[in-house]
């Protein structure tokens, strides 16, 4: 990167870590650091749709979807932790591609489970056989995704049906006599006045989230833990021109301060949102705000 | 091979008794059952061991935290705030590293390197600041005519302490404790994914789950088994916990008893 980076073994100790900051590879670590911001990103929002859609079902007056909406919240918070990670994962790969058999495959006669086998044809691969690297691990990156929304997605819907709870039951009664339907009480009235009570869950979530993406490496996605221990273990002369120990500890501890940081802005921030939502609200912390401003 | 000879081969296959080899064909319902819960006796370990001795340094943290003493509070609060703001996955990796570079510094250093003292080390160390943590809200919450009470009879100090500040912490802390309880051992299952290695395929139930897993490219049976041990464990962990959250409770009229509610979290 630096003019002076020619010959690394001629350095000086400042100057060698400033190039041996900026080779490529270092690169392949810092932006690993973006694919966590960017997972999480994408995992907060749809985690927290997932988890809308379930709390909603959860108080349908319609059987079936109540039960599943309850069935989802139960199973996936009943259930240890990273084995689910670890299941997901294969399951929902399996399950598009046995999805893409029966429809693209009709006439294959052939057990798809054979043995310790699990086979489709190969138009139902997932992806596609001669596809790009890039594309194997955006697939990757998408199951990842896919399995972290839905396992906080049960976290968030528990969180929010407590909220919806929450509500004063006299609002709700108040709409009725209003004469709203069911649905217009439910946008108009429910819905607006629930996240003052559910912000208090939603960010004790979110600190789970962000202390949950180092899980990432088990998914097998190329994450800052993976270019951790790829980078900081002992590089001989014969490969590198920046030879040099056994640095993972360093690495991790890069890690670990990233990670402190990580959740001291958050907590900070959170607590920002939390006052300006709690203004003027009929709770606690809102009597609180109203005597302290007097 | 029948049922029986696969539970005399590897109920114990985790801690190194029984067959050397794991199966590796032909994979029977059987042994994954005995070889994943043969793994569970390393989860129970790793969680029964943290939680006893992460009990008593909770007390001291949180002790340590609600005093007035600068020098005794920050120290706790720093000690909670870096192992609960990071992640316990990035937590075993670094210790398991710095045990690493100690070992070849001083030789005290190489027991450390392997899981089952390194790995309860971290553990340790973690659900102490965890439980430091809610201990400490309880501190805070302990009723103030509860020690004005106190005060009125004489109670002074240590006496004090044991006596009225100490069980009051516990009771009120106790529903908390035993979602840390749950919590934690969870948590033991991450232990052989995160560089502490599994010595001659000595390991948890996860590590033995995912290998089934791997082998036969089907987890809808190992994680499933996986599941129903853990919550088994889950169960023996509420029953024994309610029953001392009782025993704390039973000076108290009935309705004001605490029940407990159980709400597992999923990840440190």
């Amino acid at each position: 990167m630096f003019e002076f980076c020619t010959n690394p073994e001629t350095l000086g100790n400042f100057q060698w870590l400033a190039c041996y900051l900026t080779i490529g590879k270092q690169f392949a670590f810092y932006k690993s650091f973006g694919v966590v911001l960017i997972l999480l990103a994408i995992t907060a929002p749809t985690a927290l749709a997932f988890g809308f859609g379930a709390a909603s079902m959860a108080r349908a007056r319609f059987g079936p979807l109540r039960w599943f909406g309850k069935g989802y919240i139960a199973v996936v918070r009943g259930v240890p932790d990273i084995a689910f990670f670890l299941f997901f994962v294969i399951a929902l790969d399996q399950a598009f591609e046995y999805l893409r058999h029966k429809a693209l495959c009709p006439d294959w006669d052939q057990p798809i489970r054979q043995g310790n086998d699990f086979i489709v044809c190969q138009a139902a691969k997932l992806p596609l056989g001669n596809a790009p690297q890039w594309i194997h691990e955006t697939y990757g990156f998408f199951l990842a995704v896919l399995t972290f929304s839905i396992v906080f997605g049960a976290f968030a819907a528990n969180v929010l049906y407590g909220a919806m709870r929450a509500v004063p039951r006299a609002q709700l009664e108040t709409a009725e006599a209003y004469g709203m339907t069911h649905r217009q009480t439910f946008w108009r009235i429910l819905v607006p006045q629930m996240w003052v009570y559910a912000l208090p869950g939603l960010s004790n979530l979110w600190m789970v989230l962000i202390k949950a993406t180092p899980l990432l490496f088990l998914l097998g996605i190329e994450d800052i833990v993976y270019w951790a221990r790829d980078l900081g273990s002992t590089k001989s002369p014969k490969f590198t021109a920046y030879p040099h120990g056994d640095w993972r500890i360093w690495y991790f501890l890069a890690l670990l301060v990233f990670y402190l940081a990580f959740t001291k802005v958050s907590e900070v921030v959170l607590d920002k949102i939390m006052k300006r939502l709690t203004h003027g609200q009929a709770t606690a912390g809102g009597e609180a705000q109203r005597k302290a401003a007097v | 091979m029948s049922c029986w000879e696969t539970i005399a081969d590897y109920a114990f296959r985790s801690i190194g008794f029984g067959e050397r080899l794991l199966p590796r064909s032909d994979f029977t319902v059987c042994q994954q059952f005995v070889l994943i819960g043969s793994g569970m006796l390393w989860n129970i370990y790793f969680g029964l061991v943290a939680l006893l001795s992460g009990f008593f340094f909770a007390t001291v943290v949180a002790l340590g935290k609600a005093s007035s003493n600068v020098l005794l509070r920050k120290p706790s609060e720093w000690f909670i705030f870096i192992f609960r703001g990071s992640p316990l996955f990035i937590q075993f990796f670094f210790a398991y590293f710095l045990f690493l570079s100690l070992k070849s510094v001083a030789p005290f250093f190489s027991p450390f390197t392997s899981a089952w003292l390194g790995a309860l080390v971290v553990l340790f160390l973690n659900t102490a600041a965890y439980t430091g943590e809610i201990f400490y809200g309880a501190l805070l919450s302990i009723p103030k005519s509860d020690t004005e009470a106190a005060d009125a009879y004489g109670f002074s100090g240590f006496s004090r302490f044991k006596k009225i500040t100490w069980p009051t912490m516990l009771r009120l802390a106790w529903p908390a404790y035993t979602n840390e309880a749950i919590f934690l051992f969870h948590a033991t299952t991450l232990v052989f994914f995160s560089g502490f290695p599994a010595r001659q395929q000595k390991g948890d139930a996860l590590y033995y789950a995912s290998y089934f897993a791997d082998k036969t490219f089907n987890p809808f049976i190992p994680y499933p088994i996986l599941a129903g041990y853990f919550i088994l464990l889950t169960l023996v962990v509420i029953g024994v916990f309610g029953w001392v959250n009782k025993r704390l409770n039973r000076h108290l009229p009935q309705e004001a008893r605490r029940k407990l509610r159980i709400r597992p979290n999923l990840i440190r």
